[in-house]
C-alpha cells in the first residue's frame, strides 16, 4: 500500500476550516483505544476527561487559569512560526519572566500601592524578551540554528530557578523548603470575579494579546511582512523586509508575551516562586499555536481545548487512577493528527495498492492539475 | 593511573548515547530529512528497553526492544513527514512531545523498581591487564556498538554507492527523483534507522548507564545529539570527536559536583547545555564550512510529481 499526495490547485477552504475539528475526532478516537487499552471503558473515562472537569462554574474558572498562559504563550509563537522562525524555548522565556516580575514582591516586599502589579508585568514581559533576544541574537550575528539554542537554554532556565529558589531567594522563615516568600497582597494579581472562582486578569491579558496580534498580522503592514518573510523570504528581500529585523521582533514579542504568561502564573495562581512553576506550558503552547492554525482567534479556543486536556489529565487520575502523563500523550496525539490533517488543505490523498480510493478518487484523476506548479 | 582509567571509562559511557543517537541522526540529515525527535525516540528506547529487560530479566532483550520502540516510533514520523508531507520541524517537535508522555505514562509502574545492567565484557586474562585491559576490553557492549557504528556509517556513506545515492538526496531531491531514485524509500530507511540509533542510545541510558527507569531520564541529550551533527558538520568521525567532548563536560561537571568545588551545583549541571549553545555559535560562525556541508534540501518536504 502506498500513500499518493495530488496537488490541489488551490488551497482547500473547507479542510481549512474542517481540519482541526477532524484531527480532534481521530483524536478522541485513538484516545478511546489508549482508555480500553488501560482497561477502562471509552466512554465512562472520556466522561471524567473531557465533561467532569467544566461541569461547575468554579471548574470553568480553573480551566481559564490553565488556559491563559497557553493562549498567551501560543499567540507569540504563532508570530513566530508564520515566520519561519522557530523559538521553541517559550518555556524558559515563561521561567524568566516569572523571575524578572518576581524582583519586586521578592526583594523589595516592603513596596506595596497599586503601581506593584503593573510593574511586575512590564518587569516579566522585559525579563521574557530579553531571555529570547539570546538566541535571535546569535541567529542574526551567527547564523546559529534557533531552534537548538532556544530550546538548550530552556535547561538552563529551569536550573536558575532551581538555584534561585534553594539558594539566594529561598525564604528564611520557610523551614528549609525551596520557594520564595508569599507575595504581598499588592502583589498578587487580583481575581476577576473572587465569588465565582479563582480565574484572574491573566485570563483576559490572553484574550487582549490575542485579539492585538490578529489585528496586527490581519490589518497591519508588520503582519504583512511577516507572512510574506514566512512563505517566501526572497521576495520578502525584494519587498525591503529586514530578515534580521523580523528574527527580533518575532522573538522578542514572543518571549515577552511568554514573559507576561510566566509573571502572571506565579503571580496569580501560585502566589510564589518555587521549583517548578510550569507543567509544560512553553511545549504545550506549540501544539496550541498548530491546533489554533497560527490564528491568534484560533488559538484562544485551541489554548481552551488544551486546558481541558491538563484538567482531564488531574481528573482521571483522582478518578480512576491512570498517570495523568495521559493529558501529555493526549496532547501529542492532537499535534500529530492536527499536522496530518494539514495535508488535505494543499493535497488530495490518493491509497494506491489496494482497491481502495477515496470517493471520487476517478474523477479526482482526472481533474488532476498537469500544471507544473507543484514547487 | 586508576582514578585516571575510571573517569575515562565513565566519559565513555557518557559519550556512547550521545553518538550513537547523533549517527543515526546524521544519517536521517544527510538523506534530506531533519528528524527534530530524537529526545522523544531515545526516551521511548529508554522505557521500552527498561520495560523489556525488566519484565524478561534478560538485558539482552532489552537493549533489542530498544531499538524496536525507537524505530517504531520514528516510523510515525516517517508516515508523516514522507508520505504527508508534513512540516518536519514540527512533525519532528510533536514527535518529541509524545514520546516524553507517552513514556512517562508507560513507565509509571516501572518508576522506583530495580533494573536489569548489560554486563560488561569481560575476557579472562585480558580484561584484568592494568589500564588497557580494562579500556579496551573491558567496557559494556553498547561500547563497542557505538565505535563499530559509526566506522560502519563512515564507510558507508562516503565508500559505498548506496552512501553517494543517500547523499545525492539529501543535497537535491528533486534531481535524484528525476534519475529515477527511488527518494522516499531511501529516506523511510534512514529515518527508520536514525529511529532504531536513538532507541539503542535510550536503551544504554536505561540498561547501561543508570540501569533504572526515572521519568524524562534523557534529559536533553536528543537534543545534544541534534546539535552534535551541526557541531559535526554532518562528518561521522567529528560526531565521535564531539559526543566524546560532551562526554567529557557531562563527566567533568559531575566530579566537580562531587569534589564541592564551591559553585552552586545548578550552575555546574547547566554547563552541557551551555556548551552546546557555544560549541553551535563557534561552529555557524564559519559560514563556508556551514554553507558547504550542510545537505541542500534538508527538512524540505518532497511530494513526488509525476
Amino acid at each position: 500500500m502506498r500513500i499518493e499526495l495530488v496537488k490541489r490547485p488551490q488551497r482547500s477552504a473547507l479542510f481549512s476550516m474542517l481540519s482541526p475539528f477532524i484531527a480532534f475526532a481521530l483524536t478522541i478516537i485513538a484516545g478511546a483505544i489508549m482508555f480500553a487499552l488501560l482497561g477502562v471503558n471509552p466512554l465512562n473515562a472520556f466522561e471524567i476527561y473531557f465533561v467532569e472537569p467544566i461541569s461547575q462554574v468554579w471548574q470553568l474558572h480553573e480551566l481559564a487559569i490553565k488556559a491563559a498562559p497557553l493562549i498567551l504563550i501560543a499567540v507569540g509563537l504563532s508570530v513566530c512560526y508564520k515566520a519561519n522562525i522557530w523559538n521553541i524555548g517559550a518555556e524558559g522565556q515563561f521561567i524568566f519572566g516569572a523571575i524578572f516580575g518576581s524582583i519586586i514582591p521578592v526583594l523589595f516586599p516592603q513596596f506595596e500601592g497599586p503601581l506593584v502589579i503593573p510593574l511586575m508585568l512590564l518587569l516579566g514581559m522585559v525579563g521574557g524578551a530579553f531571555y529570547a533576544s539570546i538566541p535571535a541574537l546569535l541567529k542574526t550575528r551567527f547564523s546559529t540554528n534557533e531552534i537548538l539554542t532556544s530550546l538548550m537554554l530552556v535547561y538552563v532556565a529551569q536550573l536558575f530557578l532551581d538555584w534561585l529558589v534553594r539558594g539566594p531567594w529561598r525564604d528564611p522563615q520557610g523551614h528549609g523548603f525551596p520557594q520564595t516568600i508569599q507575595f504581598g497582597d499588592s502583589a498578587v494579581l487580583p481575581e476577576l470575579m473572587p465569588d465565582a472562582g479563582r480565574a484572574n486578569w491573566g485570563f483576559v491579558f490572553a484574550l487582549v494579546a490575542a485579539v492585538l496580534v490578529w489585528l496586527m498580522m490581519s490589518r497591519m503592514l508588520k503582519g504583512f511582512e511577516v507572512r510574506v518573510l514566512g512563505s517566501s523570504p526572497r521576495a520578502g528581500r525584494f519587498a525591503g523586509f529586514g530578515f534580521n529585523r523580523m528574527v527580533f521582533f518575532t522573538f522578542l514579542l514572543s518571549g515577552a508575551l511568554a514573559g507576561l504568561a510566566g509573571i502572571s502564573e506565579v503571580s496569580g495562581a501560585i502566589g510564589q516562586l518555587q521549583p517548578v512553576i510550569s507543567p509544560g506550558y512553553g511545549f504545550t503552547a506549540i501544539i496550541v499555536a498548530f491546533l489554533g492554525r497560527l490564528n491568534p482567534l484560533g488559538i484562544v479556543a485551541a489554548g481552551l481545548v488544551l486546558a481541558l486536556t491538563y484538567l482531564g489529565g488531574e481528573a482521571v487520575q483522582s478518578a480512576l487512577g491512570i498517570s495523568d502523563k495521559v493529558a501529555r500523550v493526549f496532547q501529542g496525539m492532537l499535534l500529530f493528527f492536527v499536522l496530518g490533517c494539514d495535508t488535505l488543505i494543499h493535497y488530495r490523498i490518493r491509497l494506491i495498492g489496494i482497491a481502495l480510493t477515496k470517493p471520487n478518487g476517478a474523477a479526482q484523476l482526472e481533474a488532476a492539475p498537469k500544471l507544473e506548479e507543484a514547487r | 593511573m586508576d582514578i585516571a582509567v575510571n573517569i575515562l571509562l565513565t566519559i565513555a559511557t557518557a559519550a556512547t548515547p550521545l553518538l550513537i543517537a547523533a549517527i543515526g541522526e546524521l544519517v536521517v540529515e544527510r538523506s534530506g530529512v531533519l528528524n527534530l525527535g530524537v529526545e522523544g525516540m531515545m526516551i521511548m528506547g529508554a522505557v521500552g528497553g527498561f520495560g523489556a529487560g525488566y519484565l524478561t530479566g534478560s538485558p539482552w532483550i532489552g537493549l533489542l526492544a530498544a531499538i524496536i520502540a525507537g524505530a517504531l516510533f520514528s516510523l510515525l514520523f516517517a508516515v508523516m513527514t514522507l508520505s504527508l508531507a508534513t512540516n518536519q520541524v514540527a512533525t519532528g517537535l510533536s514527535l518529541t512531545l509524545l514520546g516524553l508522555g507517552l513514556s512517562g505514562m508507560i513507565g509509571t509502574s516501572f518508576v522506583g523498581q530495580p533494573g536489569v545492567r548489560l554486563p560488561n565484557l569481560d575476557i579472562p586474562g585480558i580484561s584484568s591487564i592494568p589500564v588497557v585491559g580494562r579500556l579496551i576490553f573491558g567496557q559494556d557492549p553498547v561500547f563497542y556498538i557505538s565505535i563499530a557504528l559509526t566506522a560502519a556509517v563512515m564507510w558507508f556513506l562516503f565508500k559505498t554507492r548506496t552512501g553517494l545515492t543517500l547523499r545525492s538526496i539529501g543535497d537535491s531531491h528533486t534531481s535524484a527523483h528525476a534519475l529515477g531514485i527511488k527518494v522516499i524509500r531511501y529516506r523511510y530507511l534512514s529515518v527508520i534507522f536514525g529511529g532504531a540509533c536513538a532507541g539503542l542510545a535510550g536503551g544504554h541510558l536505561s540498561l547501561v548507564y543508570t540501569p533504572q527507569w526515572v521519568e524524562n531520564m534523557s534529559a536533553g541529550r536528543g537534543w545534544i545529539a541534534l546539535a552534535l551533527v551541526v557541531f559535526a558538520s554532518w562528518r561521522p568521525w567529528r560526531v565521535l570527536a564531539g559526543a566524546y567532548i560532551f562526554g567529557a563536560v557531562w563527566i567533568g561537571q559531575l566530579h566537580a559536583q562531587a569534589f564541592g568545588i564551591p559553585v552552586p551545583s545548578q550552575f555546574l549541571s547547566s554547563l552541557p547545555y551551555l556548551a552546546t549553545v557555544v560549541v553551535l555559535v563557534l561552529i555557524s560562525r564559519n559560514k563556508r564550512l556551514t554553507m558547504m556541508n550542510t545537505p541542500a534540501s534538508l527538512g524540505q518536504p518532497f511530494v513526488p510529481d509525476r
